[in-house]
């Protein structure tokens, strides 16, 4: 397949993401049930959530308050007077056979957003923010994969369907193509920590409490109109979304440039095989018959419930990465690797915990990069806590354990040993203080090595470091160096 | 206007299977009918705001505040088919999941 | 069958209420009546679906073990009442008159229906209807018409033919219908009883299986205006489970019957409704209760409400857009009837709501649902369901001009007597014109309540007296009911049901 930058060379990509974050709201969008994870199947319904004949839906007051505090977020207008609408297709994890969503008189409009690139930042525009209910998942049965095809029937939970849902919209982010398939993915990751920050939903992409969807399209160089756009789902986690819009990219320009045309459909991402294949294939657009929910009021939120929103919101992220930048002393450089590692949450919570920021900056971005990189995860996703890491940063400071055994402690860590104190117990690897044991290991090594020794007493200092080396391979390296030359050298000196 | 392909058309969205007996029936009644409610374009004009609602009400809202409602057994006890406590419907073609 | 108990069948829900208060009889006694009577007639008239005997004696009994404890209970508890199986009640049986829902029991029950059971109304049964809610005369049922208790080869309105029936019969004291556009007041009409559709969200909808959720409303059905105003109160009010619902009390209802006068009262004649076209002895009776009234003190005024004639075509493009979407959800997945088509091969999902929506709608039903599926469809949107929408504003605006010159409007509630069965049925433009005159107040949401006005001269069957008020001033229909009522009782010495004629009790010979 053509390379993204041969691709790029000759077409313009224009990328649009939407993003639905399930809202952590303790009953539903509409009903008053449970939104607790994990629950007996059908044991979290009623007949609202149900779609029962005869039952109405009541709106969720906090759910509100969410979608508005995110669209002030993302700096939309919030609409002063916004609606339902109902979106109809026949579908069997939809109770009623339709949606209800929001249509053309969505709850926020108009905003945009800053992620951060190269120390500078890229200007994403939010066309629209607006809230729905959730559906409930089917389990496919029969089939060899568990997925649709070939299976012969279907399993229906409702316990999901009504979950509040906030769909955000960018408008089509159009270059720096080098990097459109970065910026989609720091675009959802910026997304993911404002959302945090708001403390709207716990955002887990692999759980589905944040799902993207990519829209992808090329037009030539030079020329206006936008091509037609492929709509990729299944886009689970961060490192999909990059690679998801990169293989897109890459996959239209291969049909443009063999002359074909781009189908508008819904794709489906395999991150396994790293490609995109057809899902739905319709004659026609589905037609919604989109029109006004008649069982809901309209929602009109007053100037003043908007400024009192807008006043709890959290530090917007550019000025925090500003801050901690200042408060940590790091460079535009060390700032720049840390975001891009998505590692400025776990540095700070290390810092917190006690530890400097370089030392944190240097456990997240080194070792621990590597290491999450290795195992094919976030960073986030390791099982060490910042907690921790500033822990066994606290142990290396004191002296407790060089910055190999570190390391090793570290490992441990890793494992599921337990905490840093406890792998250091449990593996014994704190470095020997004991200056009786020091000096008697430092005695073996002069014995040892009486050549080396001699040496070093006619004045040749240098020569010590094999003496040093000695006592640390007697010492399984389980001894500070620098406390030993000082041993040594005031044996021989 | 409404043709009997139309009025196909549109039972297929409606995911009404109707016979052909049905359609030949059923497409001159609904164009008599289309035809005598169509005149509410006489008089809706541009300057008139649609109503959707009949209250002049906004901002209906719960408190998101758990209440218990049906257990799985009354969810569950009118379906047509069971099978590991969930809705058993047959194949759904077509989709992606 | 004991002349007690045919007394207690042909008291008004008010005189039982007084009754079982005194401790002149047991509510188990009234019920039983009621339960007796259904027995004798109802295989003639049909006006139930489902009769709940057992249920209802073992709640009359506990509502008399409540009475000897001295508790304090409703006016109402211990009268029996009837329900339109439109609204869910749970363990028993509601179908909404379609074959999709035979056999269905809700896990739950409508607001009005707690409301019924708090208060200790023994539920009899669920009554007929148009599958849907969708008809005038209750011939889409799909379980068979309810004849009209009149004259048995006639319609006895719709869709709440059962409950208006089943009350003119003498098989209920009281009843609980809906009307989106004249399904309670339509039925009152031709039976010799008394509808009220209450102001748009003054009763709760939740639980009613929907039909037009911007039009639907839940209602009394009654033979007196005391009667539906008690009723009325009990099923009012503001209930958290409906968004549409109206956060504020109701206005004193029984008060304004017990008060009725209209002294000084204006009253606003529509000349678009009641003219042209309307049966000549409808219009007779309707002339004379006008002058009855004049003569009571009430100012008359003629009013114009121009668009009410664009009415009937946007209920036709609103009741069937809204309808489609709210009828999607029978689709044989979680509930109700599962047919699976014929054919080689195993069926997939959209197969079986293919067969089973086919199988299981009535013609009228698959009419509107492609009807409002076409109205909404986008390229048709503005034309169709966006207009119709406008159309409503400006009947809403109609009916607040035409409040400015009068405190209520009136009508004749339809254009004619109850016609016979299958007269209309191949003419369905010619069945919607029965609601000419019902739909503008759901288009508005105004209140509208249906008197009898007495027997028209050609076929001595009933016709009713409309009166429309402000959206939430429902009291005022109940003053100028209560007070004609009371006129047309003197001038007829009783009430218009006591000249049906009597129908033949099952087991009887006929003549």
């Amino acid at each position: 397949m053509i390379s993204y930058d041969d691709a790029v060379e000759r077409f313009e990509p224009a990328i649009g993401l939407e993003v639905h974050v399930e809202l952590g709201t303790v009953s539903k969008m509409f009903c008053g049930c449970a939104t607790t994870f994990g629950a007996e199947p059908n044991s979290q319904v009623c007949p609202t959530c149900l779609g029962l004949p005869g039952s109405l839906p009541v709106v969720n007051g906090q759910a509100i308050e969410s979608a508005m505090r995110i669209g002030l977020a993302l700096n939309c207008d919030i609409a002063p007077w916004s609606r339902f609408a109902r979106k109809n297709y026949f579908y069997p994890d939809m109770p009623k056979n339709f949606q209800i969503s929001q249509y053309d008189e969505p709850i926020a409009v108009d905003g945009w957003t800053e992620v951060g690139l190269d120390g500078g930042s890229v200007q994403i525009g939010i066309e629209r923010a607006h809230l729905e209910e959730d559906t409930g998942k089917s389990l496919h049965v029969g089939g060899s994969t568990g997925r649709i095809h070939g299976a012969s029937h279907s399993l229906v939970d409702y316990n999901r369907a009504g979950i509040p849902l906030v769909e955000i919209v960018t408008r089509p982010v159009i270059g720096p193509d080098a990097r459109s398939p970065e910026v989609a993915r720091m675009y959802v990751a910026h997304l993911r920590d404002l959302l945090l920050a708001l403390g709207v939903s716990d955002v887990r992409m692999e759980q589905g409490s944040l799902r993207c969807d990519a829209n992808v399209s090329l037009r030539p160089r030079g020329t206006e109109p936008l091509g037609t756009r492929t709509e990729t789902k299944n886009v689970n986690s961060l490192r999909s979304v990059e690679r998801a819009v990169r293989h897109e990219v890459c996959r239209q320009a291969e049909v443009l440039l063999a002359g074909g045309s781009v189908t508008q459909e819904t794709r489906h991402w395999h991150e396994d095989t790293g490609v995109t294949t057809p899902g739905r294939s319709k004659e026609q657009a589905e037609d919604y018959r989109y029109f006004p929910e008649p069982d809901l009021v309209p929602v009109a939120p007053s100037a003043e419930w908007v400024e009192q929103l807008r006043t709890t919101l959290p530090e917007p992220p550019s000025e925090r990465r500003t801050r901690l930048a200042a408060e940590w002393g790091f460079s535009e450089l060390e700032m720049r690797d840390t975001l891009g590692a998505g590692a400025l949450d776990l540095v700070e919570a290390t810092v917190v915990s006690g530890a400097s920021p370089q030392a944190a900056r240097k456990w997240w971005l080194s070792v621990l990069a590597r290491t999450a990189n290795e195992r094919g995860v976030e960073l986030g996703a390791l099982p060490v806590s910042p907690q921790q890491v500033a822990q066994l940063q606290e142990l290396v400071d004191a002296g407790k354990v060089n910055d190999q055994l570190a390391r090793q402690v570290l490992d441990g860590v890793l494992a599921g040993e337990g905490s840093p104190a406890d792998v250091v117990a449990i593996r014994g690897l704190a470095v020997v203080s004991d200056e009786g044991a020091l000096a008697a290991a430092v005695d073996r090594a002069i014995d040892a090595n009486p050549d080396v020794a001699a040496k070093v007493r006619d004045g040749k200092v240098a020569a010590a470091g094999a003496l040093i080396g000695s006592v640390m391979k007697d010492l399984r390296g389980q001894a500070d160096a620098a406390r030993v030359r000082e041993l040594v050298l005031a044996r021989l000196t | 206007m409404l043709s009997r392909d139309d009025v196909a058309h549109l039972a297929r969205l409606a995911r009404i299977d109707l016979t052909d007996a049905e359609l030949d029936h059923l497409a001159p009644q609904l164009r008599v009918i289309v035809e005598s409610v169509a005149r509410v374009g006489e008089v809706a004009g541009a300057d008139v705001p649609p109503t959707s609602h009949p209250l002049p009400v906004t901002n209906v809202f719960r408190d998101d505040v758990v209440h218990p409602g049906l257990t799985a057994d009354e969810a569950l006890a009118a379906a047509p088919a069971v099978e590991r406590q969930r809705f058993s419907v047959p194949q759904i073609l077509g989709e992606e999941a | 069958m004991s002349a007690d108990a045919s007394d207690l069948t042909r008291l008004s829900a008010t005189a039982l209420s007084e009754r079982l208060v005194a401790g002149d009889c047991s509510s188990v006694e009234v019920t039983q009546a009621y339960v007796d009577r259904i027995g004798a007639v109802d295989g003639a008239v049909h006006a139930f679906l489902h009769v709940d005997a057992d249920g209802a004696l073992a709640q009359a009994a506990e509502v008399d073990r409540r009475r000897a404890a001295d508790a304090a209970l409703h006016p109402l508890a211990g009268v029996p009442v009837a329900v339109k199986d439109l609204v869910a009640t749970k363990g028993l049986p509601t179908t909404a008159g379609s074959r999709l829902l035979a056999g269905w029991v809700p896990p739950y029950d409508a607001t009005v229906v707690t409301r019924l059971r708090a208060a200790g109304l023994p539920i009899l049964g669920k009554t007929n209807m148009d599958e849907f809610a969708m008809g005038s005369s209750t011939e889409h049922s799909a379980f068979g018409p309810t004849h009209n208790p009149w004259d048995l080869d006639r319609i006895p309105g719709g869709s709440g033919g059962g409950s208006a029936a089943a009350v003119a019969a003498f098989q209920a004291p009281l009843a609980i219908g809906t009307d989106t556009g004249g399904s309670i007041r339509q039925p009152a009409a031709v039976t010799g009883t008394v509808g009220v559709k209450p102001t748009y969200g003054g009763v709760s909808r939740y639980g009613l299986v929907a039909l037009a959720s911007s039009l639907d409303q839940a209602g009394p059905v009654t033979r007196t205006v005391l009667d539906a105003a008690t009723l009325h109160e009990l099923l009012g009010g503001h209930d958290p489970l409906d968004s549409t619902s109206i956060d504020a009390p109701l206005p004193p209802l029984v008060d304004a019957v017990r008060d009725a006068h209209v002294r000084d009262l204006r009253i606003g004649v529509v000349r678009e409704l009641g003219g042209e076209g309307y049966q000549a002895g409808v219009r007779a009776r309707f002339d004379e209760a006008l002058t009855l009234l004049a003569d009571a003190g009430a100012e008359m005024v003629e009013v114009s409400c121009p668009h009410f004639e664009y009415g009937l075509a946007a209920y036709y493009l609103i009741l069937p857009s809204e309808a489609s979407s709210n009828l999607a959800r029978f689709d044989a997945m979680r509930y109700g009837l599962r047919v699976a088509p014929d054919g080689p091969g195993t069926p997939s999902a959209e197969d079986v709501m293919l067969a089973t929506r086919e199988a299981g709608f009535g013609d009228e039903a698959k009419r509107r649902i492609i009807l409002g599926t076409y109205a909404l469809s986008s390229g048709y949107y503005d034309a169709y369901y966006g207009s119709a929408q406008k159309v409503r504003t400006l009947i809403a605006r109609d009916f607040e001009r035409a409040f400015e010159q009068a405190d209520v409007l009136v009508s004749p509630t339809a254009p004619t007597t109850a016609f016979r069965l299958g007269e209309k049925l191949d003419d369905p433009l010619a069945m919607y014109l029965n609601d000419i005159a019902t739909i503008p107040a759901n288009l508005a949401g105004v209140p509208g309540l249906s008197l009898p006005s007495g027997l028209a001269d050609e076929d001595g069957l009933p016709a009713g007296f409309q009166v429309l008020a402000p959206a939430t001033a429902d009291d005022r229909l109940y003053r100028v009911g209560g007070a004609l009522e009371t006129m047309l009782h003197d001038r007829w010495g009783g009430g218009l049901l006591d000249r049906a004629p009597a129908l033949a009790m099952a087991g009887e010979e006929s003549e």
